[in-house]
């Protein structure tokens, strides 16, 4: 099978308008006829759901927790991109699009890219308009900071609740076409399969998570906007909940799965404090504005981070990387973490941490306020407390969760970070249209591979979770559904919805039987550890063989040992968990596979084979400048397609932030 | 530190529940509320038991998920924070700890801890919103906000919709949370055009799902992870009150 993106043609620019102009309608009285499934009500779900509700379809959407406002968008601490030059400061279209390709390392396609450039405006003034409470500026206007691996500002924000205020919206618009009866909302359901008929997406199956029935539903297209894989490691800063199972049973059923590998270390994390941790929380990005990074310069340092004089300070990323300093995109700056750490620098009980320190921000607001309020001659501890207030004001929901798990006043001492896994740049194979390698499924958001290449920028996930659900599958969703008017709904006693709910009973019953003697949390935990030691920060060839190896033996050990207490026909947590384990234990294999084919450095695929001599990844873009898809067959493993990518619009250049 | 944890079990939604009590051992003051019950739970499945079923998901305390009521306050006993950033240093040695579920009409339990909260879905449904579809917005920066009122608006829609408001009150009232998105909407110029329209809604909504009224015991604030004020509530009531006089609905 040849993988076609269906990229329109024309110059860079002009490819979405011309698409939008040419796209097939459907009038609005099929559009009534047209029935439409939306897993996930995240972002991605929640903005595409209401938006094809508002335009006449038939939506129903699914969720696995008990209202759609908790989907994991809401966590999403530090803001949302847009190429809006309120700042006046140089930024264009081009230049997020320059960004976000220089960024994803070379590794996406541009005309996805430029397309979610282009949307950017939109959808802040969508959010607006739903009463999103931005941050202003006194004047009333919106306000913008900066974020990692970019030199003007263009993040909006809400305090460090920027995807609780967006997802709210989303949400907000979601409940309106609910209360309207345009959408049908199925909570507490979990999506077990998807039903392909004639070779087309045509519905799914679904647990009721509640009474433990499994359920059968129509559509004449399926969207996927579930998420990121994250979980693979077990510990990441994504929900306990979140998973890869409605993405990889649509893997299992046709749809290819692009770049695993391609997995996103955060650099500003709370370190792991024990072996009972269960998640892992993020101190947004947008702390590395003010924050400075450092580790002592003498190895095993370990006096308080107070007592270590100014010029015994390493910081180790305004010396590398002189332009961008502690803005230095996520990849570079986890590295570079993990850099001084296995170095012998690291500090904090485990040594697997370095410092983020306030200290000069401090001094400097301070000094801006005591000029602003008129102060003569003030003295330090005044400068201080000053200083302190204001970043209060920008940061103090994050330094007050820093106290609250850590125990310890983030403004008094440094705060101790460490790198941790928080998004998935792979996901489902989809071409422009945002379509799988099946007709009539799609993928949105994080459950698709498309914008960001092999690193993501900070503030962008929101962007693209947004631009994909309000302004890109409501056209592009009509190029096939256009084709679908005179389809009837099918009824759900077709065999192949049979055959789909019969194969997930089997699995069901399957886990429920082995009754064996470990929990799922055992079983997870050792994938963790395997995932992270081996296909984390850092990979190279021979321990992603061995990975490979102990993925597999894992995953036998697990079905012939795993205890699934209770059953079918009840609230059952265990069994969810089990049901969603077992499919990362086999995505995890790919995951390493696609690691192991890749013999090249690029964003957050590092392979330690291939680096520079100052330690900087080393991409190889003649032999490995696409796109891989992953082809599953069964018993008989995986079959990798590659999309080549071409750049007609940007000249490639190693990647550098010095 | 070693405890004992009284715990609600109930199987489902019909059946009668009744506390149950473990001993627990091993636990650090790192660990979170949630961890600590991972560890139980993880107790009960070696030893063949069922574990204890409860609701949480992004543990970082803003889905809004998790909801234990623990000894008598939604929780916990430290302010401004959820269940899953509760963390066992703030207990001692030896304690006893008492969990229940969400105890109110509207949220019915599901089984154990777990309640369902989907009568807030409801009232959202109802009118908290704003009436835009996607396509009609102008400019972002075309109307300007006051900081101050763009602020206030942020500090209700800070609401994770956790229930917390209703578990602490004694007539289960959601006014708190129903005045909170009211009030977020009040404070922005998008939300005027609909202003009496759901007040109206989602009071109607709200009484229909039985929630209680406010007899302004500010327990709700006291225990609001999110800090939210119940000055909203009197804004609400302001709302509610304009909105019914000047109807001709």
């Amino acid at each position: 099978m040849e993988l076609k993106s269906n990229i329109p043609e024309g110059p860079l620019a002009e490819k979405w308008t011309r698409y939008r102009s040419s796209v097939p309608l459907v009038n609005p009285a099929n559009k009534r006829h047209l029935e439409v499934i939306v897993v996930g009500s995240g972002l991605a779900g929640a903005s595409a759901a209401s938006t094809l509700a508002e335009l006449g379809y038939k939506v129903k959407v699914f969720c696995f927790q008990d209202s759609a406002r908790r989907a994991h968008s809401i966590a999403a601490q530090g803001g949302i991109n847009a190429a809006k030059n309120y700042q006046n400061d140089g930024d264009s279209t081009y230049r997020l699009f320059y960004d976000t390709i220089k960024g994803g390392d070379y590794r996406s396609r541009e005309a996805n890219v430029h397309r979610l450039a282009e949307v950017s405006g939109n959808i802040i003034d969508q959010c607006v308009a739903q009463g999103v409470p931005f941050a202003r500026e006194y004047g009333g206007l919106l306000s913008n900071r900066s974020f990692g691996g970019v030199q003007v500002q263009r993040t909006f924000y809400a305090a460090g609740q920027t995807g609780q205020q967006l997802l709210l919206g989303a949400y907000s618009a979601l409940m309106r076409q609910v209360g309207m009866g345009k959408i049908a909302m199925y909570s507490r359901h979990e999506m077990l399969d998807v039903v392909v008929i004639d070779g087309k997406a045509r519905g799914i199956i679904a647990r009721n998570l509640i009474t433990g029935k499994l359920e059968r539903h129509f559509g004449h297209a399926v969207l996927l906007c579930t998420g990121g894989y994250g979980n693979v490691f077990y510990l990441s800063t994504n929900a306990m909940g979140s998973n890869v199972t409605a993405a990889w049973k649509a893997h299992k059923k046709g749809a290819f799965f692009a770049n695993p590998c391609f997995t996103q270390i955060h650099p500003t994390c709370i370190p792991v404090s024990g072996d009972h941790q269960s998640k892992l929380t993020l101190m947004s990005e947008s702390l590395r504005n003010d924050g400075r990074i450092w580790v002592p310069k003498k190895k095993g340092d370990a006096r308080p981070a107070n007592d270590i004089p100014e010029d015994e300070r390493d910081y180790y990323l305004e010396r590398r990387y002189p332009a961008f300093g502690n803005l230095v995109p996520r990849d570079v700056a986890s590295r570079a973490a993990k850099e001084r750490c296995d170095a012998g620098y690291g500090v904090g009980p485990s040594k697997m941490a370095v410092y983020l320190d306030y200290a000069s921000a401090f001094e400097r607001y301070g000094q801006i306020e005591a000029a602003k309020q008129g102060l003569v001659d003030p003295d330090k501890e005044t400068i201080k407390r000053l200083g302190k207030e204001v970043v209060k004001e920008k940061y103090g929901n994050l330094f007050d969760m820093y106290e609250q798990i850590t125990g310890e006043n983030p403004y008094e001492t440094p705060m101790r970070i460490y790198p941790a896994v928080h998004y998935t740049m792979g996901g489902l194979w989809v071409d422009y249209d945002l379509m799988t390698t099946v007709p009539g499924l799609y993928a949105l958001g994080e459950c698709n591979f498309s914008d960001h290449g092999a690193n993501r920028l900070g503030a962008s996930a929101l962007m693209q979770g947004l631009a994909d659900g309000y302004f890109v599958i409501p056209y592009t969703i009509g190029s096939y559904l256009s084709k679908e008017i005179s389809t009837k709904a099918i009824p759900t006693d077709h065999p192949a919805f049979e055959e789909a709910e019969r194969n997930t009973q089997a699995q069901i019953d399957r886990l429920l039987n082995v009754k064996g003697s470990r929990s799922v949390d055992y079983y997870h935990k050792k994938l963790g550890k395997i995932t992270w030691d081996k296909c984390g920060m850092a990979r190279n060839e021979q321990g992603l063989k061995e990975a490979i190896g102990e993925i597999k033996a894992l995953r036998e050990e697990f079905w012939q040992n795993v205890r699934v207490p209770g059953d079918q026909h009840e609230l059952n947590p265990e069994l969810e968990k089990a049901g969603r384990l077992a499919d990362f234990l086999e995505l995890a294999e790919l995951m390493c596979m696609d690691a192991l084919h890749r013999n090249e450095s690029c964003g957050g695929h590092f392979r330690e084979e291939y680096q520079t001599a100052d330690g900087e990844a080393l991409r190889d873009d003649e032999n490995f400048s696409y796109v891989a898809a992953w082809e599953y067959k069964g018993e008989a493993g995986y079959e990798l397609h590659k999309e080549h990518l071409t750049f007609e619009n940007i000249k490639i250049a190693q990647r550098s932030y010095k | 530190m070693k405890l004992t944890l009284k715990v609600w079990r109930q199987k489902n939604r019909e059946a009668k529940g009744a506390f149950e009590t473990h001993q627990i051992d091993g636990i650090s003051p790192d660990m979170s509320f949630l961890e600590m019950f991972d560890v139980l739970n993880e107790k009960l499945i070696n030893e063949g038991k069922e574990p204890i079923a409860f609701d949480h998901d992004c543990r970082e305390g803003i889905c809004g998920t998790c909801s234990m009521f623990i000894n008598g306050r939604p929780h916990g006993p430290k302010r401004g924070i959820t269940t899953c950033q509760l963390h066992m240093r703030s207990f001692q040695d030896g304690d006893t700890i008492v969990v229940e579920p969400w105890r109110a009409g509207p949220f019915p339990v599901i089984k154990d801890l777990v309640v369902d909260r989907s009568a807030f879905d409801r009232i959202i449904a109802s009118g908290g919103f704003v009436s835009v579809n996607t396509g009609n917005a102008q400019d972002a920066n075309s109307i300007p906000v006051a900081k101050e009122d763009a602020d206030d608006a942020f500090d209700a829609a800070a609401c994770i919709g956790c229930g917390a408001c209703v578990a602490a009150c004694k007539n289960a009232s959601a006014m708190l949370f129903v005045s909170a998105k009211m009030s977020q909407l009040a404070h922005l110029p998008q939300g005027q055009p609909e202003r009496r329209r759901r007040a109206l809604a989602m009071v109607a909504q709200m009484d229909k799902e039985g929630f209680g009224n406010c007899t302004n015991t500010y327990a709700c604030e006291a225990e609001c992870p999110k800090l939210i004020s119940v000055s909203n509530i009197a804004l609400m009531n302001r709302e509610y009150l304009g909105a019914t006089v000047k109807s001709d609905e």
